[in-house]
């Protein structure tokens, strides 16, 4: 009888790893056959590879988990998907299912919430581009409008005129919490005396009345002191504007940021480790409140929390297409998914699970992905078996960010699925095809041919 | 250059280059390639031996063959 195939496989023994069958790394590997109880092969032989999958029961169980940390501590709290997360609607119909409202940040996104069903006075429109046109939809709508720079003053006091009564807004503001990088591009800096200044304008203009402060952080944000400092600091020049200038500040809207269990890049520690449980966001941010604000006032809170509440939700699956060894020795893999779905390998560095068990010792591998460019790296490296072509890989978590902003580049987006509460699959948002690359083109009519002819090819220099 | 014959290689799979002092492991499949290149085999004759003592098709040791000399080659072994 034959022997049971094992690719071959020849390392370097490294004290530390001399125990060949201990339990090195050389052997600890990542196995996932089904999400949700689908399986993968089911999956990849009904809607292809790669493919994206989403879980509908952990998408509402981070929701629920979140929202019960925020709901059970403070009085008024109500969430804003923050659509540049992922505006696939069904994505965002769950959310809105779930009691969210709408955080866009362009008239595009503005327009896909209305399109979906979503009230304008449901809608918080947050961005450093407003068109005049869009201003005054939002506004008109009953849309929370936060304004980010000096120069929409003008705009919206232009809606103001129009009108003929003030119109109502909100105010970014950006601020030092102790974190770094300190995102200060939009909104008005609040340490400099900017913001200030602003209300100052906008309350001698008469047009506008300032009902909300809303402010971002940053995203990923591991410390959760400082959500406490940026509720301090809302707070505080929430009472600045009542007392000065009789602006009642309705809501606090605190942004997003915080951090789902995805690695960071060059981060030490395993997410489980490194990242704080909600409750202690919660517990921080609104012991803040309750310590800040005055007796009896209870502004509402807003949350816009994005890749928190869905990147878990959210997976790969990409199959291996050819190995390669690299002049260096590392074996090296080509895949079907690379930079083009998965925007966020530049910055983050994925779980990935192998859809079967595999025979052989782990190597260090890269995997790049299926286009021709030097970037597309989706792993640069971890430790796998040898791998078969077919075999397929599952990344995750990456359901925030990747299904907005992967590229239409080279290759076709694939299909992406949702796996229901009862198992049951959909697809959310179809594989390309030629048209939806070629639909939006125009040929001039003089650059149109039947068959190639280069016969009459210009051979000197273009006049 | 090919170094492959100074190698001490015993059956479980150690190896131990004595030239730099390191040495290695590898598997049943990897000591056939190995045993069949110190005996001088061609890519194809280490096919049919692979072939015959596991369960695989010559296509896919082919190209395990390939990498593995790929590997020695970045160990500087031949
Ligand atoms: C204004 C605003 N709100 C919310 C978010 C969501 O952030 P996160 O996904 O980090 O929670 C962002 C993301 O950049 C944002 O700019």
């Amino acid at each position: 009888m034959k022997k049971i195939y094992e690719k071959p496989v020849f390392i370097k023994l490294e004290s530390g790893f001399m125990n060949k069958f201990g339990s090195s790394p050389y052997y600890a590997r990542k196995i996932r056959k089904d999400i949700d109880g689908v399986s993968i092969d089911q999956l990849v032989s009904q809607f292809g590879s790669p493919l994206f999958v989403y879980s509908e029961a952990t998408l509402r169980r981070r929701y629920r988990e979140m929202f019960t940390a925020f709901n059970t501590r403070y009085p008024h709290v109500t969430f804003g998907w923050s659509y540049k997360t992922n505006y696939l609607q069904a994505i965002c119909a769950i959310m809105h299912q779930e009691g969210s409202i709408a955080e866009v940040v362009s008239e595009m996104e503005y327009d896909k919430a209305r399109r979906l069903g979503v009230e304008g006075k449901d809608i918080i429109f947050n961005g450093p581009f407003k068109s005049p046109f869009a201003l005054q939809k939002a506004l008109s709508e009953g849309a929370m409008v936060n304004l980010d720079h000096f120069d929409e003053i003008y705009d919206i006091e232009r809606v103001a005129d129009a009108w003929g009564k003030p119109v109502k807004i909100g105010i970014r503001l950006n601020m030092d919490t102790g974190i770094h990088p300190q995102w200060s591009r939009f909104g008005l800096n609040l340490d400099s005396g900017q913001a200030m200044d602003a209300v100052k304008r906008i309350a001698s203009g008469g047009k506008i009345a300032i009902n909300g402060l809303h402010c971002h952080i940053g995203t990923y944000i591991l410390d959760p002191s400082a959500y406490a400092r940026e509720v301090e600091k809302m707070v505080c020049f929430a009472y600045e504007l009542e007392d000065q200038f009789g602006f009642k500040i309705e809501y606090l809207d605190i942004g997003g940021g915080f951090p789902s269990k995805s690695r960071l890049k060059g981060m030490y520690l395993p997410p489980e480790v490194a990242i704080s449980p909600i409750d202690d966001y919660a517990e921080r941010i609104t012991d803040a409140l309750y310590r800040h604000l005055r007796p009896g006032d209870f502004p509402r809170l807003f949350l816009e929390s994005g890749r928190w509440l869905i990147d878990e939700a959210g997976y790969l699956i990409t199959s291996v297409v050819a190995t390669k060894r690299l002049p260096d020795g590392r074996r090296s893999y080509v895949a079907d998914a690379g930079v083009n779905l998965l925007y966020t390998s530049y910055w983050y560095k994925y779980t990935i699970e192998l859809d079967r068990e595999i025979q052989g010792v782990n190597e260090p591998a890269v995997i790049y992905g299926p286009l021709c460019m030097n970037i597309d790296i989706i792993d640069e490296g971890s430790l796998l078996p040898p791998l078969d072509r077919g075999t397929r890989l599952i990344f995750s978590p990456v359901g925030a960010y990747n299904v907005t902003q992967w590229m239409q580049f080279i290759e076709y987006r694939p299909n992406v699925v949702l796996i229901g509460d009862a198992g049951q699959v959909d697809v959310i948002r179809e594989k390309e095809d030629l048209n939806d690359i070629d639909q939006r083109e125009r040929l001039p009519e003089r650059l149109k041919f039947d068959t190639l002819d280069t016969s009459h090819a210009p051979t000197g220099a273009v006049r | 250059m090919n170094r492959l014959h100074q190698l001490a290689i015993n059956d479980e799979g150690f190896v131990f280059d004595p030239t730099t002092g390191e040495s290695f492991t590898t598997n049943p499949t990897g000591l056939t390639i190995l045993q069949g290149l110190r005996a001088q085999k061609s890519p194809s004759q280490i096919v049919e031996d692979l072939c015959a003592d596991f369960e695989v098709q010559p296509e896919d040791a082919e190209r395990d063959i390939n990498d593995f000399i790929d590997v020695l080659r970045t160990h500087k072994l031949i």
